[in-house]
């Protein structure tokens, strides 16, 4: 599946899937399910912005110093045992591991659910060698049988489907008798799965966080799947993008916690994995081969440029699940694997402008993504410079800024009293705060925190500008 | 074998405006540190009912006994949980714990299966496993704020044990219980600097596993343990 998931013009994406009226009810409470967990834990934990502050500046620090951790960790793997590939490119990494496979005769792979994978199209070039590629994680593992429908969220991939369609899939493909009862179901899915595990030859998996001063690899789980896949097969393959390093165990701790929490609203998920090479002398589990493959694939380019910061995402969605454009054009529209605010960042510089220069205009500029962003990566400032350099560089808009201002209304309007609102919120909002976020803020701030609050107005500005995107806005 | 790596990281560190940095270790200076002072003033008997409140939220059983009662109450919570097969590990703990009389007579007394973790026996340790009803290792450090056990593998404490039978048994000495994960990670670390040999896997359990994948519903059980219970014990 590589990172673009389908042909279609985001305009007919959004035209398609705003009539999928289950799929908008899903989506909107999800994000509403999760964006409320968050907050809570986020509360719980107590001093959230200071361990976003902290968050960010580990990522910051390992980014501006990449070459180094990078370094360290394939140095350490490779006293452990492991083999290390540095891949510039998706056909570099995908062939390294086609290798890899052929040469342990491989057929059966299990994969736990990785979105770098997805990036670099790996699971279409094993099965064109012939191997039987098998997702764990429960959502993927539904898309996969269900003739490879794309994920349409990055922590929840089969969030657009109901569990009938689920139950539909199950007796089509697994030949499931039973109800679309979510348990039932699963229960399904764990029996077939458990044989593939013991029969698998080789397991891949991503990588949450590599770890430089041990060479390890952190994996993150509720469901165990990563575990299993790491245990079983006799040879392991991990796909990690680069930049999904820290230095020590102390850094790996800071962002799992910011990881779970942001994602799923858990203190920490059910099954936290660190693995350090192949297994040791005289264990029973575990890989005898170990194979990081670590993948660049155009993230370099973005380093040292003005979206340096988009390469600190830690992949737990909380910017969408807060997104009122998300939540109504639901993720398939976005025509990436990454999708809402995060993947409208990421996308155009990972796929280029060719590909992607509406999505930066698939966005209210509310900025409800950089607030919710536990490694505070500016979301929507990101955004708003992509639309200059689509228009100031390449020359090119998918609509025109004039009409975007209007069209989206809180265009020019809310810049000033966003950039009022961030730089006084900290010392002045203590008052209005509930559950982390300000709620009633107090004269001027007024209308920027009924904006914010609120996504209801946003989702008739971004109708209206959809419209007049329609309209003949497209392709200026 | 290291592929790529020379002319990779010269990128890297060229689109980063410098040249390439492979000797001199980057300073961390933090400014903010909040890790230092989550949890970390609660006494022993306060962790431990941090850790008693995370155990309801992430359904898994909690029970407080004594060095003495931990045999009966082991085997009671293994009859709760439909007995036998049972995999444990190979853990000089379960002797130090007074255990020794329940896994080597009165369960083989009662027919109940118990397959202890033997390298020597290679991969049937894991076809034991997963058959098992019941996997019972001890916890190697117990986080309070989120319920999670630690566990260190080597060659006589196998990864299936927690991971592939139908439930899950952990036994928790009072003393391995820390604040939160943040104590794990400085001791892992602390470890590595002094140029230990970390496990080649360190796995941080929370109870059972589970997925909420169809419809947002939590189901509890997916590819891990469908249950799990903690018995936390007075150390001797």
């Amino acid at each position: 599946m590589a990172m673009k998931i389908g042909e279609g013009k985001f305009k007919e994406n959004v035209n398609k899937n705003m009539e999928d009226t289950f799929m908008r009810g899903a989506v909107a409470s999800a994000q509403e399910r999760l964006r409320t967990r968050r907050l809570d834990a986020a509360e719980e934990l107590g001093n959230w912005e200071e361990w976003r502050s902290h968050g960010e500046e580990i990522r910051q620090h390992v980014l501006n110093n990449l070459d180094y951790y990078l370094h360290e960790l394939a140095e350490n793997l490779q006293k452990r045992g492991g083999h290390v590939f540095f891949a510039a490119t998706a056909d570099e990494a995908t062939g390294y591991i086609r290798e890899v496979v052929n040469a342990k005769g491989g057929k059966k792979v299990l994969k736990a659910k990785s979105m770098v994978t997805e990036e670099i199209g790996l699971n279409q070039v094993l099965e064109e060698e012939g191997c039987t590629v098998i997702e764990t994680d429960l959502g993927e593992y539904i898309l996969q049988l269900d003739e490879h429908d794309p994920p349409s969220h990055i922590v929840a991939p089969a969030l657009h489907k109901n569990k009938e369609q689920i139950r539909d899939v199950f007796s089509e493909k697994l030949e499931y008798k039973m109800t679309s009862k979510p348990e039932e179901l699963a229960l399904h899915a764990r029996e077939t799965l458990r044989q593939e595990f013991l029969t698998a030859d080789i397991g891949i998996t991503g990588c949450n966080f590599a770890i430089a001063e041990s060479g390890s690899v952190g994996l993150v789980t509720n469901e165990g799947n990563a575990g299993l896949v790491s245990d079983l097969p006799k040879t392991q393959v991990v796909v990690m993008g680069m930049e999904r390093i820290v230095p020590t165990f102390e850094e790996f701790e800071v962002l799992v916690g910011l990881l779970t929490r942001s994602a799923v609203g858990q203190k920490l998920t059910s099954y936290i994995t660190a693995l350090s090479g192949p297994r040791e002398e005289g264990d029973v589990d575990g890989p005898e081969e170990f194979h990081l493959v670590i993948v660049d694939n155009g993230r370099s380019s973005i380093l040292g440029t003005e979206f340096q910061s988009v390469l600190q995402c830690i992949r737990c969605a909380a910017c969408i699940n807060v997104c009122p454009v998300y939540r109504h054009i639901g993720g398939h529209s976005y025509n990436s694997i990454y999708p809402g605010p995060i993947g409208a960042v990421l996308t155009p510089l990972l796929g280029g402008y060719d590909d992607f220069k509406d999505l930066p205009y698939a966005s209210t500029l509310c900025a409800a993504c950089t607030d919710a962003c536990p490694v505070k990566i500016p979301l929507h400032e990101l955004l708003h410079k992509h639309r200059q350099v689509i228009v100031e560089r390449e020359g090119r808009a998918p609509i025109s800024e004039k009409l975007a201002m209007k069209a989206f209304g809180l265009g020019a309007a809310s810049n000033p009293m966003y950039a009022a609102g961030s730089k006084m919120a900290a010392a002045m909002m203590k008052p209005f705060t509930k559950n982390d976020r300000i709620s009633n803020g107090p004269g001027p701030l007024k209308a920027w925190t009924e904006i914010r609050e609120f996504p209801a107005p946003n989702k008739e500005r971004f109708r209206d500008w959809f419209k007049e995107y329609e309209k003949g806005g497209g392709n200026q | 074998m290291i592929h790529h790596r020379d002319s990779f990281l010269t990128n890297v560190a060229r689109q980063l405006g410098r040249s390439r940095n492979t000797n001199v270790k980057p300073e961390r200076n933090w400014q903010f540190r909040p890790q230092d002072k989550t949890l970390t003033d609660k006494t022993p008997n306060e962790l431990l009912a941090v850790l008693r409140d995370q155990c309801q939220l992430i359904h898994t059983e909690l029970i407080e006994t004594t060095g003495e009662k931990l045999a009966g109450v082991l085997e009671s919570t293994v009859n709760l949980y439909g007995g036998g097969p049972i995999s444990i590990w190979q853990d000089a703990r379960f002797e130090e714990f007074g255990l020794g009389g329940l896994i080597n007579s009165t369960w083989p007394e009662q027919k109940v299966e118990v397959n202890e973790w033997n390298a020597a026996r290679g991969r049937k340790n894991i076809a034991d496993a997963e058959r098992a009803n019941i996997g019972i290792t001890f916890s190697d450090m117990t986080l309070a704020e989120s319920g999670t056990v630690v566990l260190f593998s080597s060659s006589g404490k196998g990864r299936s044990v927690s991971l592939l039978p139908r439930s899950y048994i952990a036994i928790i000495p009072k003393s391995t219980i820390v604040p939160r994960m943040t104590q794990a990670a400085q001791e892992i670390s602390r470890r590595v600097q002094a140029g230990e040999t970390i496990p080649s896997c360190i796995n941080f359990v929370t109870g059972p596993s589970n997925s909420a994948d169809i419809e947002m519903n939590l189901v509890v059980g997916v590819h891990g343990p469908v249950k799990a219970a903690y018995i936390v014990v007075e150390d001797r």
